[in-house]
């Protein structure tokens, strides 16, 4: 039981990240709906681990994993966007069509 | 257990959702925050606290830094007025409910697992000597790619490119020591310069120049006005390769650039440079092509013999011609 509501609370937060990476138009702001998968992603791990493995060590290895992923996401995009900042005064996604044409 | 688990969930579910809809920026940000700390508090109650806390400490950081993101970027970070900056928000809803939905779906209908942490488990210790035992090459390679992150995120986010500055374009190192910049140039590179300092010598050539006697030096010699109109009228991407060319062609036009020194009095100074410099003299021949009669009779008298010294001898680059190029 408790392991379902977990779920069922991380699923409300995946799609609520879906929504908005899919929805934002500034760059900061899609990065939250990625943080927010992520964080969805990190509630099921824990779910799972305590209430479906027994405590084996390795579902704690994957949750340090995501955090990880959580770091290097934001790292790498922040750099990203200021590099394309830099580059053309964008903040929008739609400021960046470029490679349509 | 339940019940605070259920609270936690709907605090993380309704400020994740507030993320979307605050007016502020760094209110969004710090509704994220809350967010990531009811999951953590999830964690700490499910028994793996460490995860939990560990959450906790690297959101608090990440948040803090996202907030300061937010006020740098945005133009409405503080929410004085309310805005809402979405696109294609209906499809974008309906992913997400189809998200939402189709999880819950597959969590509802399918047969869970039930094998819950035994209460005197250690899951630290465990989490522990799982890192630094059987798991180790996992752990040691999230550092390296941490690290990566680390050296990615400066190279990225640097304003001086490797070459120099970003913005204006890499200049990549000679391929010989002090020698001009190896591989295409950028658009506004040396190019310009050169071709203007081709049309002021051809200028001050003109009158002295006379086609005829071009023509007739041989065709060795129309090879190398062609090259220099390459350099001089065109743009740089075929400025280089003709610079490389007509150096690359210098010795064996040596015949053709005396006869062509003696035959004018107009280029008498050339001449003699030709006879100290073979380099410079074949150069400055070369460019006093550029001027427009000489380009247009160029044309007629060798196109093809000019066209395959550009496709033979493009990629030569001499950094001496460069170097000049620069100076002028």
């Amino acid at each position: 039981m408790t392991l379902t509501i977990v779920l069922l609370g991380a699923a409300a937060l995946i799609g609520l990240g879906v929504y908005g990476a899919l929805s934002q138009q500034s760059f900061v702001m899609l990065m939250m709906g990625l943080e927010l998968i992520l964080n969805g992603a990190l509630l099921a791990i824990m779910g799972f681990w305590s209430l479906g493995l027994g405590g084996m060590p390795e579902g704690q290895l994957l949750a340090i994993i995501v955090m990880a992923v959580m770091a290097v996401e934001m790292s790498i995009g922040f750099a990203l966007v200021v590099a394309v900042y830099r580059k053309r005064q964008a903040d929008m996604t739609e400021s960046l069509g470029t490679l349509k044409e | 257990m339940n019940a605070s688990i259920i609270v936690l969930i709907l605090v993380a579910v309704y400020t994740g959702w507030r993320v979307f809809q605050a007016d502020s920026m760094v209110r969004a940000t710090f509704a994220l925050l809350v967010s990531f700390i009811a999951v953590a508090g999830i964690g700490v109650i499910l028994s793996v606290p460490y995860i939990g806390v560990a959450t906790v400490f690297m959101m608090a950081v990440e948040m803090m830094v996202m907030a300061i993101f937010m006020v740098a970027f945005m133009m409405n970070s503080a929410g004085l007025n309310p805005m809402s900056m979405v696109h294609q928000e209906k499809p974008a809803m309906a992913a997400g409910l189809l998200t939402w939905l189709g999880l819950s779906a597959a969590v509802l209908t399918s047969r869970l697992p039930d094998n819950p942490v035994p209460a005197d488990n250690r899951a630290v210790r465990d989490l522990g000597i799982e890192l630094l035992g059987d798991s180790m090459l996992t752990f040691e390679t999230g550092g390296v790619a941490l690290l990566a992150t680390m050296v990615g995120a400066v190279i990225l986010s640097s304003r001086r490119g490797r070459y120099g500055p970003a913005d204006e374009g890499a200049q990549p190192p000679g391929l010989m020591a002090g020698g001009a910049p190896a591989g295409r140039r950028p658009e506004e590179g040396g190019g310009h310069h050169h071709g203007h300092g081709g049309h002021d010598m051809g200028g001050g050539e003109m009158g002295g120049h006379d086609m005829g006697g071009h023509g007739s030096g041989s065709e060795a010699g129309g090879e190398d006005m062609h090259a220099g109109h390459d350099m001089g009228g065109q743009d740089m991407d075929g400025g280089h390769g003709t610079g490389g060319a007509s150096m690359a062609d210098a010795r064996p036009n040596m015949t053709g650039h005396e006869a062509h020194g003696g035959m004018e009095p107009g280029s008498a100074a050339t001449g003699g440079a030709d006879a100290d410099d073979p380099h410079r003299a074949h150069r400055t021949a070369g460019t006093g092509g550029t001027s427009q009669q000489g380009h247009g009779a160029m044309g007629h008298s060798a196109p093809g013999a000019g066209e395959d010294a550009r496709q033979e001898h493009g990629p030569a680059d001499d950094p001496d011609s460069h170097r000049g190029d620069k100076r002028r």
